[in-house]
């Protein structure tokens, strides 16, 4: 029969992130093949994936890296892409019980997908569901790193192998589902605009680094991008 | 330290630190809405700059390349709810196929 309430919540945890697992699984690898092709090296990004966890800003730094970026603008892209595990973390907090050190695993095991998956709704999280689910994503994600790294130097030339073009893929990727939102239109400066906030965020930001890629260091407009979130400040009038 | 080590180390605490400030440090209370109005926004910023930088910059210019063609390859794969690995490879696989023929 079925065990205690906690431990159908830590093996819910892990069924429910299974199929998440296997696909971050195949993403820690072209994480691990891209870090690799940037001269990270192959321990760094291992350590990388079991220490950061954060998928988008690891593929950012690395980018960032690749591309001429200084350690200080690499750092800060990918602390500015984490930015939204300041309110994912808010809104857990009150759900998790034990001492600090216990809230910091359950925080560092907390990504996009084990947030998900642990919420049973009505601003309600199961920590237990965070935890097993966190673990499984974890786990998926420095073994594929590791898998990637080891790989890497066997496929050759990045750019023959169009490499380069891999990032930017992947960062639409993870770009289009946050561009999906419940409001249809934005207000900048008093003016309404028919797009989304986020979507309107997205041009912005694109727009912003092309304009100073030809006058700023590597990096530095990819960080000037953040400044387009501002439009959130004046959200509802 | 070289500069990968020291991206590696303070990327990680920097990270810890935001995971962890709501759990640690604010207990239960909520974030004042205008912030999380403005976080929530600087993913689809930050991500769309890293799509156009990583399309078009070489260094410091802007340039047309092989990687126009693999990125709109990889739009049409996302459309198609390609899976993210995929989408990753044919974006590889188109640019390198295209610098391949094109010399």
């Amino acid at each position: 029969m079925a065990g205690s309430s906690e431990e159908r919540s830590y093996r819910h945890g892990v069924t429910a992130s299974l199929p998440l697992s296997v696909a971050v699984f195949g993403f820690g690898i072209s994480y691990g093949v891209l870090a690799l092709s940037v001269g990270m090296g192959s321990l760094a990004p291992t350590v990388m994936s079991a220490a950061t966890f954060a998928g988008s800003a690891q593929f950012a730094a690395a980018s960032v890296l690749g591309g001429g970026g200084s350690a200080t603008t690499a750092i800060l892209a990918a602390l500015m892409l984490n930015a939204r595990y300041l309110p994912l973390g808010v809104t857990v907090a009150p759900w998790l019980e034990g001492g600090i050190w216990s809230r910091l695993l359950h925080a560092h095991l907390m990504v996009d997908e084990s947030w998900a998956i642990a919420s049973e709704g009505q601003g309600r999280w199961n920590p237990r569901v965070l935890l097993a689910a966190g673990a499984g994503i974890w786990v998926a994600w420095v073994l594929g790193t590791a898998i990637g790294v080891v790989s890497g130097d066997a496929l050759g030339d990045p750019s023959t192998l169009g490499l380069d073009a891999a990032f930017p893929a992947l960062f639409l990727a993870l770009l289009a589902p946050q561009l999906r939102s419940q409001d249809r239109s934005t207000f900048v400066a008093g003016i309404r605009l028919g797009a989304s906030p986020p979507a309107v965020a997205a041009l912005l930001g694109a727009a912003i680094a092309l304009v100073l890629t030809p006058f700023t260091p590597a990096g530095v407009p990819i960080i000037a991008a953040g400044a387009a979130c501002l439009i959130g400040l004046r959200r509802r009038l | 330290m070289s500069t990968v080590w020291l991206v590696v180390v303070l990327t990680s605490a920097g990270t810890l630190a935001l995971k962890a400030a709501g759990p640690v440090l604010l207990g239960g209370r909520p974030l004042p809405e205008r912030l999380s109005g403005v976080v929530t926004l600087v993913g689809p910023a930050l991500l769309a700059a890293l799509v156009a930088i990583g399309t078009f910059a070489d260094g410091q210019r802007l340039v047309l390349d092989a990687r126009v063609l693999g990125v709109a390859a990889a739009a049409v794969a996302i459309r198609l709810r390609a899976p993210v690995l995929l989408v990753v490879v044919i974006a590889a696989a188109v640019t390198g196929g295209v610098r391949a023929v094109a010399g």
